[in-house]
């Protein structure tokens, strides 16, 4: 009995002599995998440009128009977003609850509206994902994006509602934080995105 | 490398540098196609070159452990071949006094960077737990209470590590004399000073005199 006592549970013990801590390590393996999965999606995106610009000169291809005021609307919405969202991050370091409650709830409509306007956008643009192959990768990058955007809001709801119960303060704001920078990221692949796809 | 997304903070700051960083693409786009290619290039090599010699330039934030009771002195040494000598023998039981002496001997796993970065550690922490078992034998031999651990392959991160984990009072750094020594020209003993907020001691074997 006493054996089983003794026995170690859990996992073994940590090598601390990583170069980096585990919460840096995870959020640096996520990045990584991230750009690796828009990287991948890019890649597809400028070899269709090379190629189909050699052919016909064009780009996008004739007949294709991008909406390029309409996500430049999305992109002042998801930028201002990040605004709202540091404000709620911030209001809860200095101890002011309503800040982030005003905050978070500014951000998750700045996104939802974002959301909305990328379904009209698809409504409305003219052509399907089987038309040609700029326009598979447009829907797929932008696509791609949206499930982001959409999984950001899902955690800033969550967030939101954690929020209105009282479970952030300023010294515990973690889920917060964290949150944050996940849609920081998500505001930085959507400028990349749009440069790229929308303007360039 | 810093992580541009280690808080919230950060990864804001991070979404208007990009910003900035694609609205000088696109404007020089919008004047031409070639001016947009040259702002990209001439922008990706600054950012490229600020990355790189950011740590350089940036100022490690200084570690201060938490002192040990006043009758107990926790000494680490950070060593790699160079520990049990003599003269560092004489430092510790100098630094304790009437105190009793808590040792820790850490030896870094020193490596190849392109084992390092192959991960291929295995052949160097077997290396390196083969002189710590040494030098922790020879000063317990002389009645020290002396822990052992291999670190990592940089002294100044095993250091850091078992600041976190030790909380010394006193750190005790051993090298070779200069001219022998790697980590007298990397400059580690004036990292460490820089990085650390303990008391300090650099003690030079000469194993060679020694023998």
């Amino acid at each position: 009995m006493s054996a089983v006592a003794d026995e170690h549970h859990g996992p073994p013990p940590i090598h601390y002599s990583s170069r980096v801590s585990p919460a840096v390590l995870g959020m640096f393996l996520f990045i990584g995998s991230e750009i690796m999965l828009f990287g991948s999606f890019f890649t597809v995106y400028f070899f269709d440009r090379v190629v189909n610009h050699g052919v016909n000169g064009h780009w996008p291809p004739v007949g294709f128009e991008r909406p390029w005021f309409l996500a430049g609307i999305n992109t002042v919405l998801l930028v201002t977003s990040s605004f709202s969202m540091h404000w709620a991050d911030t209001s809860i370091k200095r101890g002011n609850r309503a800040g982030l409650k005003a905050g978070l709830v500014l951000t998750v409509c700045l996104g939802l509206t974002f959301l909305a306007i990328q379904i009209i956008e698809y409504h409305r643009i003219g052509f399907n994902t089987g038309d040609t192959s700029f326009a598979a990768t447009f829907f797929g990058l932008t696509g791609l994006h949206g499930a982001h955007v959409l999984v950001g809001l899902i955690i800033l709801i969550v967030m939101t509602v954690r929020a209105f119960r009282g479970h952030f303060s300023p010294e515990h704001h973690h889920g917060v934080e964290i949150g944050g920078i996940y849609w920081h990221f998500v505001d930085v692949m959507w400028i990349v995105v749009y440069v790229t796809v929308y303007l360039l | 490398m810093r992580n541009p997304f280690r808080s919230e903070e950060s990864a804001f700051r991070f979404v208007w540098l990009t910003i900035g960083y694609f609205a000088l693409i696109v404007i020089g786009s919008v004047i031409d196609r070639w001016v947009g290619v040259a702002v990209f290039l001439a922008l990706s090599a600054a950012v490229g070159w600020w990355f790189l010699t950011r740590g350089s330039r940036e100022r490690p934030e200084r570690q201060a452990p938490a002192p040990s009771p006043s009758d107990e002195l926790r000494i680490l040494v950070v060593a790699n071949e160079t520990v049990g000598g003599p003269e560092l023998l004489s430092q510790i039981q100098e630094r304790a006094g009437d105190r009793r002496a808590r040792v820790l001997v850490v030896c870094p796993a020193l490596n190849s960077p392109l084992r390092h970065w192959a991960s291929d550690e295995d052949g160097a922490r077997a290396a390196a737990q083969v002189r710590l078992e040494a030098s922790v034998a020879a000063m317990r031999s002389t009645g020290l209470e002396v822990e052992g651990a291999v670190g990592d392959g940089d002294p100044i991160q095993a250091i850091e590590d078992a600041v976190r984990t030790f909380r010394p009072d006193e750190l005790i750094i051993s090298t070779h004399p200069p001219g022998r020594s790697h980590w007298l020209e990397r400059g580690v003993v004036g990292k460490a000073r820089e990085r650390f907020d303990i008391p300090l001691t650099h003690v030079v074997v000469d194993l060679d005199a020694d023998r």
